[in-house]
């Protein structure tokens, strides 16, 4: 059954992502004053829609594993870290490529960027520190905690353009804005594009989760194998 | 289109498009490796009992 809706959704992402792609390369408007370099944007600010996502995913699945006691919930919260962490990159290098010609410096120590990059850090962190826990129980618990710790990173990330005016431009979406400050467009497209990769998360997250199943059924196995010997 | 800096732009779009195909191929790779390792692991169950 999952396999199905990874294939159905995979069916309806791959033709919406490429018919995005069209769209930003030749059919949005132009940027008066960057040209089209601009266009990255679109592959900059939604990434972090999804990073954000997958984090806050993993956030309540790890409030809800120190509640539940259930294993289940640690899958999601690994899966949806490693799928925020992946997606958070795109968002980290497209932004280092598109500062290069706006900034004219591929990184600044802006409050933005180095919230962004110190998520991220603790997120490979964690990733890191469940390899070194043996026991499945501590692992889940004590990287649970350090999830919800971490979480706080993304809210700070959020609001950074709003405490701190340095390097990075301040919010742009009608939705924090109240309107004016991008052309409807080009919003709806990035709205049309965070939704795809919206989507395409949704599909690693589903792969991601089985994977966590079948290693969970893997150690089980292993475990049998070796109590005979 | 206008086409100053367009091969930055090229570059952002590349390095995204890459990066998520990356690691969809690593996600593919993982699902083979976790498959045989099970496959193994189950013909040795069997072979136990």
């Amino acid at each position: 059954m999952r396999t199905k809706i990874i294939l159905a959704l995979g069916a309806i992402t791959l033709p919406f992502l490429l018919r995005n792609l069209h769209m930003i390369i030749f059919l949005v408007p132009d940027d008066l004053e960057q040209g089209p370099v601009y266009r990255i944007f679109y592959y900059h600010l939604p990434p972090y829609f999804v990073a954000a996502m997958g984090y806050f995913t993993a956030m309540v699945a790890s409030i809800l594993y120190l509640v539940k006691k259930d294993q289940k919930y640690d899958a999601i919260a690994v899966s949806a870290t490693e799928i925020g962490l992946a997606f958070a990159a795109v968002n980290l290098i497209t932004g280092m490529i598109w500062g290069r010609i706006s900034w004219g410096i591929w990184w600044a120590w802006d409050a933005r960027l180095t919230w962004a990059l110190i998520g991220w850090l603790v997120y490979f962190g964690y990733l890191v520190l469940r390899r070194a826990i043996d026991d499945p129980t501590e692992r889940a618990k004590i990287s649970a905690v350090l999830s919800i710790f971490a979480s706080a990173s993304v809210a700070i990330t959020y609001k950074a353009i709003e405490w701190w005016r340095t390097q990075h431009p301040g919010p742009v979406l009608s939705i924090r804005t109240g309107g004016g400050t991008l052309d409807p467009a080009m919003e709806n497209m990035l709205y049309e594009n965070t939704l795809a990769l919206l989507l395409l998360g949704a599909i690693f997250l589903l792969v991601r989760l089985r994977q966590e199943e079948v290693q969970r059924e893997i150690d089980g196995l292993r475990r049998f194998v070796h109590a005979g010997n | 289109m206008d086409e100053r800096n367009i091969t930055f732009m090229f570059y952002g779009l590349a390095v995204a498009w890459g990066l998520l195909a990356l690691y969809a191929v690593l996600l593919g790779l993982r699902e083979r490796d976790l498959t045989k390792q099970l496959d193994t692991l189950k013909r040795m169950v069997e072979e136990k009992k």
